[in-house]
Order: structure tokens, then sequence, then C-alpha cells
């Protein structure tokens, strides 16, 4: 007879009581959030690609909100929009950073001699463990697409001469690429640069043209011809100043005497 | 002595939760692609469920048994440990951040799983003294870690395999417990 009234009894006993120690809990133990942190988050690209030094992108709105000293432009991916947009919610001053995009600074690919057969795991970071991998020449690309694994907008493919292709419509200058490359051969460049070196060998000149018909050889055609002196041959490869090279010159006449085309005009 | 000891093993080796018993599927297939995940994972329900065992044993034999409402057990318990999971996570995440960072994050995801109901359903069903089921619940909680981390470690080592295409990801992870899972049927035999 008594069983239902003690089911109900029971069962609203029990709820009660834990109920009213999570509302007491959640009183005692409360937690002030700031609500400007989850509005910067909405902002945010979530790609959670990292670029900004941050875990995630919930992490970067906590320290931007919180830390005056993080600036607000951090976001690489949401470009100058987010940015100015996180500086308003946050009351700081935004100054927009450069668009970039990933470069790949390697023409090998298959212009590139085998040294060897690597037989093993398809990831660049595991054929460099053994011998650098099977390219003949120990700078390049090993063409197993890490970086493209490592892209969080699908920016990067594997193109037919086995190289990575960067898709500059879809890359944010994220810079994910360019950390997980084992070779180093990922930069970040400008939109508005005019020319890359596209080759990373320090190599000696006949070393590196024996790797690689692609390969910069350290000639110096390029620094001889350029009227500004924006390029230098260092350690056997020619680095362009983009500085230089973006603010004095108009026609490029250093790709045109490459005889290994290892520099190249950029187009965008 | 010898008897909890007994009961210790067996919670943790022969009568596995995951791998011969079956529970705690959904988070052993959803964690154990990540080994510190996992570490972190297994951490959170053993205390989980050593805490909530205790107040589910409290609950049963002072309320729930002297009214012979034996046939609640489930809802009440249900009741339980999800509200408990939400008490330990509010306090936790107040009074030590450090470990809120650690393995706060799992707490939400077993409020209400099975395996962290089953271990005090269990413990009143067998009708064990509260020390008992305070060891029956650490040596599963373990037995839980241990299967998951014995999981992450060969996921982890997977990653680097050349899986057919058919079999990626989830495939080749129920082919891989199930093997887990017959290794540890080998226990079986010892009590």
């Amino acid at each position: 007879m008594n069983t239902p009234f003690m089911i109900v009894a029971v069962l609203v006993g029990v709820g009660a009581f834990f109920g009213l120690v999570l509302a007491l809990a959640n009183k005692k133990f409360a937690m002030e959030t700031n609500p400007l942190i989850e509005e910067v988050e909405d902002i945010l690209p979530k790609g959670q690609c990292g670029a900004c030094g941050y875990a995630g992108c919930q992490k970067y709105a906590e320290a931007v909100v919180e830390d005056p000293d993080v600036p607000p432009n951090l976001c690489v991916p949401g470009k100058a929009a987010v940015a100015e947009q996180v500086a308003k919610l946050t009351g700081k001053h935004a100054e927009a950073a450069e668009p970039m995009y990933a470069h790949i600074n390697c023409r090998g690919g298959d212009a590139c001699r085998n040294k060897a057969e690597y037989e093993g795991v398809a990831d660049c970071a595991a054929a460099k463990l053994v011998m650098g991998g099977g390219k003949a020449c120990k700078y390049g690309c090993i063409g197993f697409g890490n970086c493209v694994k490592a892209c969080h907008f699908h920016a990067l493919s594997m193109g037919e001469n086995g190289l990575p292709v960067v898709n500059t419509k879809l890359c944010t200058g994220c810079g994910a690429c360019a950390k997980t490359c084992p070779q180093n051969i990922i930069s970040l460049v400008s939109f508005e640069s005019k020319v890359e070196v596209a080759c990373s060998s320090h190599d000696k000149g006949a070393t590196a043209r024996k790797a690689c018909g692609n390969a910069c050889i350290g000639c110096g055609m390029c620094m001889r011809n350029c009227p500004h002196q924006a390029i230098k041959i260092e350690n056997n490869l020619a680095v362009v100043d983009s500085t230089i090279c973006r603010a004095k010159c108009a026609q490029p006449d250093c790709i045109l005497k490459c005889p290994t085309k290892a520099i190249r005009e950029l187009i965008v | 002595m010898a008897e909890y000891f007994t009961l210790l093993v067996g919670a943790v080796l022969i009568n596995n939760f995951v791998l011969t018993k079956f529970l705690g599927l959904c988070i052993f297939f959803g964690i154990s692609k990540n080994l510190s995940a996992s570490v972190g994972m297994g951490m959170a329900v053993t205390s989980v469920m050593t805490m909530s065992s205790i107040l589910a044993w409290i609950v049963y034999f002072f309320v729930l048994a002297p009214f012979h409402l034996e046939f609640l057990t489930t809802i009440v318990f249900v009741v339980l440990t999800a509200s408990f999971v939400q008490l330990l996570e509010l306090v936790i995440k107040k009074q030590a951040p450090a470990l809120y960072n650690m393995w706060g994050i799992y707490l939400l995801l077993i409020a209400t799983n099975c395996i962290v109901l089953a271990v005090p359903i269990l413990n009143v069903e067998n009708e064990y003294s509260l020390l008992k089921s305070i060891v029956f619940a650490i040596g599963s909680g373990v037995g839980f870690a241990l299967a998951l981390i014995l999981m992450a470690s060969l996921r982890e080592k997977l990653q680097y395999a050349d899986v057919p295409k058919p079999l990626e990801g989830i495939g080749i992870a129920f082919i891989l417990a199930g093997m887990l899972s017959l290794a540890f049927l080998g226990f079986s035999g010892m009590m």
C-alpha cells in the first residue's frame, strides 16, 4: 500500500537533495567568466591552427581578452578583418598583419635524382631519419607530403612532379606546414613579394647540379644582374632581400639570367 | 587480506570491464587515439568511480534497502552519478585548477557513462561491504585505465602502419580491440 508513496518520496528526496547540493555548489564555487571571451571566440575562424601561438582559438580568445599585452592581430588566417574586430571588442589597437602565404623553397621533385630507393613509412620525417631520405639532395623536398597533411585549410596538395603545390587562394599563411616540414624548406612570403629563390641547397655548385637539375648552384648571375643589390650569395645559395626587391625593382632581370631557373618570379 | 587482493586482481584483469564485460566502449574507442588523453581519462574514471561507489553504497544501504525499494537502484544511481560528476567538476574547477586542466574536460564525458554506473550497481548486487566496494571500484578503474592505455599505445603505433583502405580508422580499432579482448580471456581461468 505504502510502496507507490515511498517510491515518489524517495525519488523526490534523492533528486531534491542532489539538486540542492549542486545549486549550493554552483553558488559557492562559481567562476566568473568574462562574456567578452565568448564574443571574441565567435569572431575567430575556428581553424584551431595554432598560428597565434596558443593551443586553439578559445585559448587565444582568453589570452587576448585577459592579458593587455597580447596583441589582437595574432590570428593569421583571420587576416585584417578579424584583427580589427578583435581590437574593437578588446579596446586594443590593431596593426594589420601583412598577408602571407606559404612558399616551397625547392623545385626538385622529379628533377632531383634518387640516391637510394626508400621503402618505408610514407612520411617525410620518417624518411629523413633513414640517411636523410631517398633524394640525392639532402636539403630538398622529400615529397611524402607531411605539409599537405598538416594544412588545416586544404591549401596544399601534391603536384604531378612530386612537389607540394600551394593554392594561394586558400592559404592563410598560418605556417603550420612550415613548422611540420622536417627539411625546413617552406617559408612564408608576402603577397607583395616579386622574386623568390626556389631552392634550399647549400651544396657547392657541382654537387648541387649533379643532384638536381633545378638547383641553385650559387653562380651569382642573379646577384650581378640585380641593379639594386637585393640579391646576395650566402653559403652557395642566392638570398633575396625582398624589402629592397619590392621597393625598387620593376623588371626583374635576375630570373631571366638564372641558368637553372632556381630563382623565379612569383605569380599570385 | 587475501580476499581483497583477489577482488582487486579480479577487477583489473580477469573481469576487466572493457575487455571482458564490454562496458565503457564509447570512451574506449573515442579517447584511445591519443596516449596522454587516455592517461587523463583513466585517472578521471578511476577517481569518479571510487567516490561515486562510496556515495551509492551509503544511499543503497541507508535509504533504499530499509524501505525495500531495491528496484529503484538503477534510476537512483543514474541521478546520483550524474550529479556527483557535476559536483566534482565544480569543486575541482575552483579548488584545483591544475587538476582541472589535466582531466577536467573528461569529467563531463563520463557523467552518464555505463561503466561509472555499472560499478556501484555491481557493488550492491554482490552485497559488498563498504571497504570491498572501494577496492572493487579502484580495481575496475585501474583495469579500465589499463585497457585504455594499451589500446592507445597500439593505435599510436598503428598510425605508421599500412592499413588497408576500408579498415582505416575505427575499423582496424575494432579488430585490435577484439584481439586485446581475446588476450584478456586468457586470464579467465586464473581464479
